[in-house]
């Protein structure tokens, strides 16, 4: 569901105004430009502002009040003592593990789904579409969730955070209206040429689809990485928490993160909350220059167009 | 699609076979049910793993409801503990944390409507009337991004920012003014969750919009500058009209998820607000069910939830066919 950034352009290529259009006025110009600053600041602002907390000194912090644009006195304490090997560590592996699973697995069974279901003619995938799509209106619930993976034997696995949300049914539409626009000739000439389906996967249909894939493993990424209510509700051993878990205790419930050695002066309490929130951001603003780069190409354009 | 609801959980292979007499009867079937069987076993086998994911962790659940009509007890388990009929259903009813968290869920998704929805639809016509092809992708860019970031990550932000140590507490006591902790105030509670809402999500949420402004015809707005609209002109009766239809739609399916707040960022902040203020009917859910063991009536309050909820959807769903639109649902189908 992206704008076709290429149908804009070519509408009104380079910054060509058609002839018809007014030029705006000076106020009017100013104005604009003034809310489109405001709006970019308001984004970027808290996101600097955490940055810059988790490299002051206490000094800096009381001063300034939350967030520091500036850190005065720069420092790396805070991360230090995260990175010493206590709960914000052991939370970033089980995160980083979690992520790169459950992303493999989940875009393996969506992509074989999307495929499966992407030619009409096969025996029942219509009806195995609408059991896919129903999901999306309505919601099993908390509590009918619990039980499914208590009796299931997953509570308190790490299996526990990935298997419950393993395929989106919005991504697995995008992906099969992609593999559904790709030209049937090339799928046909494949089969005459003796490839099987299985073939035509991963000889014709995949190389053909790196985008639509990319964007899919990226989103299922994301949310794999952002996921915390997963973790609270099916572990128990708060040793298996991943990083949004610790972000909920630590951060915003409070508890104090410091196991500094006696005789350590430890990182002001606030900058260690701004690493923790650090660490779990940077990965998200990593992997975003390509996401976007993805839907702003119109990828997803089919799946909402409907 | 709402008719073939009741014929869906079944097992695979009967799914299989209804599918398939339903293609034989649409046309002159040459291969037997097992030829084709043998002929997509390839198809179907890729499909397996996932369809096997939502039989197992989207319809195997809603037998999970049937806890609603027991004294569930932990230690007995599901078979031996007692049914109770609708006992349940009525401690619910007479319950007043219930009502309170009927009224809250309510006064949330109302504010946010109002005041969270239109954001986006501004943010896309401000995009849109941007000439600069640069500019414009900047912004977007930057405004795209927060939506990718996750609630713990926000709300430990949006602490720094208004809570007792924040920002705004700052500022105002730099002003000599008493310092104000709008994370804590039960009466903020909706303002602070849409204000959260639109930082995250104003700028994705105009996607949408962006793409319904793209389809109206550039001739439309030329004919309108040459009877001499202006810009102004310009926008309400070319402009808003050509988008009107998806704003209904979004609208009447925003009123069909009435009863569901952003749960993960409500569950975030329900402590700092009081459950007095903070509870919804998904927070209760999982405070008086998986906290406190009362799984009889949070499974009531969850499967009462679940089918006005799916009502809903279905019945805004229908009323944006009334409206002439494809709705979300029948367009992905398709």
């Amino acid at each position: 569901m992206a704008l076709p950034a290429e149908t804009m352009s070519a509408r009104r290529s380079g910054n060509a105004r058609p002839a018809w259009v007014e030029s705006p006025s000076r106020v009017g110009r100013a104005a604009k430009a003034l809310l489109l600053v405001l709006i970019t600041l308001a984004v970027i602002y808290p996101i600097v502002g955490v940055v810059g907390t988790s490299l002051s000194d206490q000094a800096t912090i009381s001063v300034n009040g939350g967030l520091v644009l500036i850190p005065t006195h720069p420092q790396l304490d805070a991360y230090r003592e995260i990175f010493a090997g206590g709960v914000v560590s052991r939370a970033l592996l089980v995160s980083l593990g979690i992520t790169l699973c459950g992303t493999a697995a989940s875009v393996l069974v969506t992509v074989g789904m999307a495929y499966g279901l992407s030619r009409p003619e096969v025996t029942g995938s219509r009806v195995i579409l609408m059991v896919a799509l129903l999901t999306m209106l309505f919601n099993p619930g908390i509590i009918a969730n619990f039980l499914t993976v208590k009796s299931l034997g997953l509570y308190n696995s790490f299996a526990a955070l990935v298997l419950p949300s393993l395929v989106s049914a919005f991504n697995l539409v995008v992906l099969r209206s992609f593999f559904m626009g790709l030209p049937g000739e090339l799928l046909d000439s494949a089969r005459v040429d003796g490839a099987g389906d299985f073939r035509i996967l991963v000889r014709v249909v995949l190389p053909l689809s790196k985008a639509a894939i990319a964007v899919i493993t990226l989103f299922y990424a994301v949310s794999y990485w952002n996921a915390f209510f997963n973790a609270l509700l099916y572990l128990q051993d708060s040793a298996k928490n991943p990083l949004p878990m610790v972000l909920r205790s630590f951060v915003i419930g409070g508890q104090s993160l410091h196991e500094a050695a006696a005789g350590e002066i430890p990182a002001p309490q606030q900058a260690v909350q701004m690493a923790v929130l650090v660490v779990a951001l940077v990965p998200i603003l990593c992997v975003y220059p390509f996401l976007q780069r993805y839907f702003t190409k119109g990828v997803l354009t089919g799946a909402v167009k409907g | 699609m709402a008719d073939s609801a009741p014929a869906l959980p079944r097992t695979e292979r009967s799914s299989d076979r209804q599918g398939a007499s339903a293609l034989s009867r649409a046309r002159p079937a040459r291969l037997s049910l097992r030829q084709r069987l043998k002929r997509d076993r390839v198809m179907l086998l890729l499909t397996l793993p996932g369809l096997l994911y939502f039989l197992v962790f989207h319809y195997a659940p809603l037998f999970g409801y049937l806890t609603a009509f027991k004294d569930y007890e932990v230690y007995l388990g599901f078979a031996q503990s007692a049914w109770v009929g609708l006992a349940n259903f009525q401690a619910m009813f007479s319950d007043p944390a219930f009502w309170s968290a009927v009224a809250n869920t309510l006064q949330i998704t109302l504010t946010q409507l109002v005041f969270y929805f239109p954001v986006p639809i501004a943010l896309a016509l401000l995009l849109n009337s941007l000439v600069g092809d640069r500019v414009r992708r900047f912004v977007q860019s930057v405004v795209y991004l927060p939506h990718f970031i996750g609630w713990t990550i926000i709300v430990s932000v949006f602490q720094q920012l208004l809570g007792g140590t924040g920002v705004l507490t700052h500022v105002l006591q730099s002003l000599g003014l008493p310092g104000y902790d709008m994370t804590t105030d039960p009466g903020a509670f909706p303002w602070l969750l849409t204000l959260e809402s639109v930082w995250k999500d104003a700028g994705w949420g105009t996607i949408i919009f962006l793409a319904a402004l793209l389809s109206i015809d550039p001739q439309l707005y030329e004919s309108a500058a040459i009877d001499g609209a202006g810009r102004w002109r310009r926008t309400w009766h070319v402009t808003l009209p050509g988008i009107t239809p998806i704003i209904i739609l979004l609208l009447v399916l925003n009123l069909g998820s009435i009863l569901s707040t952003g749960f993960e960022q409500v569950l975030l902040q329900r402590d700092a607000v009081g459950p007095d203020a903070g509870e919804v009917l998904d927070t209760y859910v999982y405070y008086h069910g998986i906290k406190s063991g009362q799984w009889g009536p949070a499974a009531a309050v969850g499967l009462v939830k679940m089918l006005i909820g799916t009502a809903l959807v279905l019945g805004a769903n229908k009323v944006a066919h009334f409206f002439g639109q494809d709705g979300v649902y029948r367009g992905a189908a398709r």
